[in-house]
């Protein structure tokens, strides 16, 4: 019966079940990858095709998005320092800001949204129309050539971005703080880097590698083991942009300890 | 005496609780194109998917070109794909690439040392076979569905297989597309002195291409022989139905 409470038990066991279950399964998906990407035949062709996927097809919306944050955290920010008449800080608050959190953080969010579903959508299609069965027969290691390209290719690709991302957003912030307070571009560039140091660079890098890792390898993952035809491609697709992102939260806050702990050295 | 290419003994699949195939028992002889029929989820796809090492049985034996499919290497089991030219029911083209990149494919991953003038001969040799030359530089997506299927075939041919492994090759076609289809079936035995495995439920295609039927009913081969002998005196009321079914469209 419905409501009988040893059938409530069983349904939360197998839920429990299930969970561990997907937890064995991305656990081996993630150790394939480290055993795959080390031995030949190397795709360098079909990794650079993803870099250029990933990449320079993130361009436009990651330009528009880190200016936009560059010129509204600018706004936002003015106000609280005004009232201590420390507006002459806003390039150094801006661009701790942007280099440390916002930079690697908006360029992973928007990279798990649009590269994260291209990558599950795109696999779990190919799963479900054989493709990958297709490339099986033919000799071909698929998991070689779809997963570990992808996976390197937005490990590489992610840092990048974040450096362009945080470029970006500091013109944006000039451009709001230029009309302002008529700081120059010079002194604008000089109050940034005096700001940041070489450890707030690396750790931001560093943390891009994770972000890009963990797009690429949630996306692939949920593309390859989708299921149920054309309705398991939109909900791999759907569930490796929730997951990334979830994610890429976890991992912010797991750099920011790791980064505070190396500060206080 | 025949060599035989594929030994199928006691084969066993289930998936959950669905057993699915039963017991089978299979030989083919090289050179001749053998048909298996059944109704859909009867198991056929799963038979031949058994063949290339793309699932693995419970219980039985599977051997091809002599060698036992379930105890290989991975190195084995790929060498052996290279032998069996699988052409998939949706036709499974890769849809990021065009047709000379699906054909170059296979090509470029499996044969060393080879030149682009050799690769771009095997690529339009291999098409013009499916009588597609004109499509070399289309995408899959700008293919009519016969199109799609003669080009998979292409993609297997390319290596130059022993076995052809066809599954459901006139599934979703219009009766004339079908009959072209046939046809090249017919046309790739002869030419490239393929053995060759046709899973249908066409019974126009499991005459015009088999020299020898089988038909899986209930996860068993129910009959086996020529078109002849397994339907037109068919004393299985399933045989027979599936028979009468079939040309009652016609």
């Amino acid at each position: 019966m419905a409501g009988d409470p040893s059938n409530k038990d069983k349904i939360i066991g197998k839920r429990i079940d299930k969970f561990f279950i997907g937890l064995e399964s991305a656990f081996k998906f993630v150790k394939r990858f480290f055993q795959e990407v080390w031995f030949p035949p190397y795709e360098f062709k079909e990794v650079i095709r993803q870099c250029y996927q990933i990449g320079w097809n993130s361009l436009p919306l990651i330009s528009l998005t880190g200016f936009i944050v560059g010129v509204v955290f600018t706004n936002q920010s003015r106000p609280s320092l005004a009232e201590f008449g420390a507006t002459s800080w806003l390039p150094a608050l801006i661009s701790i800001a942007v280099v440390r959190a916002m930079g690697p953080l908006v360029t992973a969010l928007i990279a798990a949204g649009k590269v994260g579903s291209s990558i599950g959508a795109e696999i779990g299609s190919m799963k479900v129309t054989e493709q990958i069965d297709a490339m099986e027969v033919s000799a071909t290691n698929p998991f070689k050539f779809l997963v570990v390209t992808r996976v390197l290719a937005s490990t590489f690709m992610i840092p990048i971005l974040v450096l362009y991302t945080d470029f970006v957003a500091l013109l944006g912030a000039f451009t709001n703080v230029h009309f302002n307070e008529l700081v120059s571009l010079s002194t604008f560039f000089v109050q940034v880097f005096d700001a940041i140091s070489f450890l707030d660079v690396t750790s931001s890098m560093v943390k891009s590698l994770f972000f890009g890792f963990t797009i690429g390898i949630v996306g692939c993952y949920k593309g390859y083991n989708s299921t149920k035809g054309t309705e398991g491609v939109g909900k791999a697709a759907n569930s490796a942009v929730v997951m990334a992102m979830f994610l890429i939260f976890i991992e912010e806050l797991l750099s920011l300890q790791v980064t505070n702990f190396f500060r206080q050295l | 005496m025949v060599e035989t290419v594929v030994k199928v003994r006691n084969l066993v699949k289930s998936f959950g609780e669905l057993d699915v195939l039963k017991g089978v028992d299979l030989d083919l002889y090289k050179g001749e194109n053998l048909v298996v029929l059944g109704k859909s989820g009867s198991g056929k796809s799963v038979l031949i998917k058994i063949m290339v090492g793309l699932l693995t049985q419970d219980e039985g034996s599977v051997k091809v070109l002599g060698k036992e499919v379930k105890g290989l290497s991975q190195r084995e089991l790929n060498e052996l794909r290279l032998k069996i030219g699988f052409s998939f029911q949706a036709s499974a083209l890769y849809d990021s690439m065009t047709v000379r990149e699906n054909l170059e494919f296979p090509l470029v991953r499996n044969v060393k040392n080879l030149s682009k003038a050799d690769k771009d001969k095997l690529v339009e040799d291999v098409l013009d076979s499916v009588g597609l030359l004109g499509t070399i530089n289309q995408m899959p997506s700008e293919l009519s569905g016969g199109q799609r299927k003669r080009i998979g075939i292409a993609r297997t041919l390319i290596l130059k297989p022993e076995i052809m492994l066809y599954d459901e090759p006139t599934a979703g076609l219009d009766p004339i597309t079908c009959m072209d289809i046939n046809n090249l079936i017919n046309q790739v035995n002869e030419k490239y002195k393929t053995t060759s495995i046709i899973i249908t439920h066409d019974l126009t295609c499991a005459k015009v291409t088999g020299d020898r039927m089988a038909v899986l009913l209930d996860g068993v081969f129910g009959a086996k022989g020529k078109f002849e002998e397994v339907f037109e005196h068919a004393q299985d009321g399933r045989v027979k139905s599936f028979y009468d079914y079939n040309f009652i469209k016609q």
